[in-house]
């Protein structure tokens, strides 16, 4: 069974211009796919949970972790990225 | 399968970033047996060896698994077999501490436990030789915690090993005077001690284990807290129904952890521990848990009922998270590692005896406490007496790792840094009881202990 590796991003921080379209560069550049997105702003604070397919042999967390780390220092947002199974194990039985 | 979604992700993040939600250990168990020898310079090679390299990866690991799940692996520990039971054939079992020492270095891990007799019964000679060397191998030593095990509900309590546990607890303390008796944080006196227990000081790889498996320890009193301020003046049930869900999902975490270290070391599963474990940390605390539950202090009377109820619904919580549940399983109440502890202490609302009746119904027992430095040892040994005579009496595991600080006396405060805190010295009943630790001998295991 090829089970699908699935990862969480979550961004959170002041609102600017360009967040999602930097995030989601840096996933298409390496080869995750965006399965679910949802995104509010509650006054002036963005807030962002995206999950995306990671299972592409192209597609390393490790990579991804350290590109999205830089970004997060280069726009002063956090963003987190962590595999799924962490959200599974604590939400389903 | 559900897709997770948007409310329970903020919930776990919540968690890690202001309830301290971690998983306080990855312990490896690494046997022994294989490395005996009567020669002392290749027992000391063989056990460096032997753990150098089946716990190579190990930290490696714990930190990959930490980033990828995004909870953090707070320590990285081995436990291994009692070394009085691989050091029969050789003189000076302190060479072996050093030796043990020196791997934990090598590896990287935080603490190594299982400098440890078991004696529960009656002692052998190395038995004998490890309990008089422990002052001088914790001195001599920077990561290594020793454990012993006095007593048992089948066998009794050894009281020739209280009595010389009372002299080594003495000792140690004053080998490691100049760091305020910090051996003693890591020498744990043991009644009905497990062979699974990942956390220290108390760890040791016992003989009925197999060659090498990974346990994890959880954490997370701050979670339990803040779930519990949600249901304020709530009654019990509730407060009962909200300690096991969160309990729930800490396992679940501790379970995936596990799961992942057995898979990528390639060494089998051994158990969680469910053990709610705090830490100096502001917000990482049991006893506000307690206080919480509408006690103005840790230590109020109304302490012991607050705590049966956490640890009974902590256990049902997590029972059913994990394939295997083992170790110490339950609440522990450290007094120097838990920040709600140290002001209950300091407050004075926390005596030695309220401590004690506290551990009759939670995890273990009198855990990180300074006591003063001119205690006598036959006082430490009846402390010792006691506590096992609860764990003997009840059927559980009961310890005592008290620090009597050389110099202060109480009201002062003892420094251990990092994970093992502070703690203000709190007084002991200054009666003695020499007359009694002196008889020796065994008290017979209680009638309940023919269950057969």
């Amino acid at each position: 069974m090829n089970e699908m590796k699935k990862a969480v991003i979550s961004v959170l921080g002041t609102d600017r211009k360009g967040i999602i379209a930097q995030v989601s560069r840096i996933l298409y550049e390496n080869d995750a796919n965006i399965l679910d997105i949802s995104q509010t702003i509650v006054s002036g604070l963005f807030s962002m949970i995206l999950i995306a397919d990671i299972s592409s042999e192209a597609c390393s967390f490790d990579a991804l972790k350290t590109e999205l780390d830089a970004l997060s220092d280069r726009i002063s947002v956090q963003i987190r990225i962590q595999r799924s199974e962490i959200f599974e194990a604590m939400h389903q039985i | 399968m559900h897709m997770i979604n948007t409310s329970e992700i903020l919930e776990t993040l919540q968690m890690i970033d202001h309830q301290k939600l971690d998983v306080r250990t990855i312990t490896m168990g690494v046997s022994l047996f294989n490395c005996v020898t009567d020669d002392e310079k290749k027992l000391c090679n063989n056990v460096y060896d032997r753990i150098t390299r089946q716990a190579e990866r190990l930290v490696q690991v714990g930190r990959d698994i930490e980033r990828e799940i995004g909870v953090p692996i707070v320590n990285k520990r081995i436990s291994v077999t009692p070394a009085a039971l691989i050091t029969g054939a050789i003189k000076n079992p302190v060479k072996v501490a050093k030796a043990l020492d020196d791997a934990a270095k090598a590896t990287g891990v935080d603490f190594i436990g299982g400098y440890s007799a078991l004696v529960h019964k009656a002692m052998t000679e190395a038995d004998r030789r490890l309990i008089e060397s422990i002052p001088e191998a914790l001195s001599v030593t920077d990561f290594l915690c020793s454990s012993v095990n006095v007593g048992s509900t089948r066998a009794g309590i050894n009281m020739d090993a209280v009595r010389l546990m009372g002299e080594a607890v003495k000792h140690t303390a004053l080998a490691t005077a100049d760091n305020g008796g910090l051996g003693c944080a890591k020498l744990v006196v043991f009644c009905n001690a497990v062979e699974d227990n990942p956390f220290m000081a108390g760890a040791f790889y016992g003989p009925g284990e197999g060659d090498c498996a990974v346990s994890v320890g959880v954490s997370g009193p701050g979670v339990v807290k803040v779930a519990l301020e949600k249901v304020k003046d709530a009654p019990f049930d509730e407060v009962a129904e909200t300690i096991k869900r969160t309990a729930f999902q800490i396992t679940r975490v501790g379970q995936l952890v596990a799961r992942e270290a057995s898979r990528r070391l390639g060494v089998p599963f051994g158990i969680v521990d469910l053990s709610l474990a705090p830490t100096p940390a502001v917000g990482d605390s049991v006893a506000a848990i307690l206080e919480e539950m509408g006690l103005e202090v840790c230590g109020a009377h109304g302490t012991t009922a607050a705590l049966a109820l956490l640890n009974d619904a902590v256990k049902k919580g997590g029972v059913m998270a994990s394939s295997h549940v083992g170790g110490l399983s339950g609440a522990f109440i450290p007094v120097s590692e838990d920040i709600g502890m140290i002001q209950a202490a300091q407050r004075g609302a926390l005596s030695l005896e309220k401590l004690e009746a506290m551990t009759c119904v939670c995890s273990v027992g009198l855990d990180m406490i300074a006591i003063p430095g001119d205690t006598p040892a036959e006082t430490i040994a009846a402390i010792i007496a006691d506590e096992a005579a609860i764990g003997m009496v009840n059927n559980k595991t009961t310890a005592v790792r008290v620090i009597p600080a050389p110099g202060k006396v109480v009201g002062d405060n003892v420094e251990f840094g990092g994970l093992l805190g502070h703690a203000p010295v709190i007084p002991v009943r200054p009666f003695s009881a020499e007359p009694f630790i002196r008889r020796g001998g065994r008290i017979p295991a209680p009638l309940h202990s023919l269950r057969n």
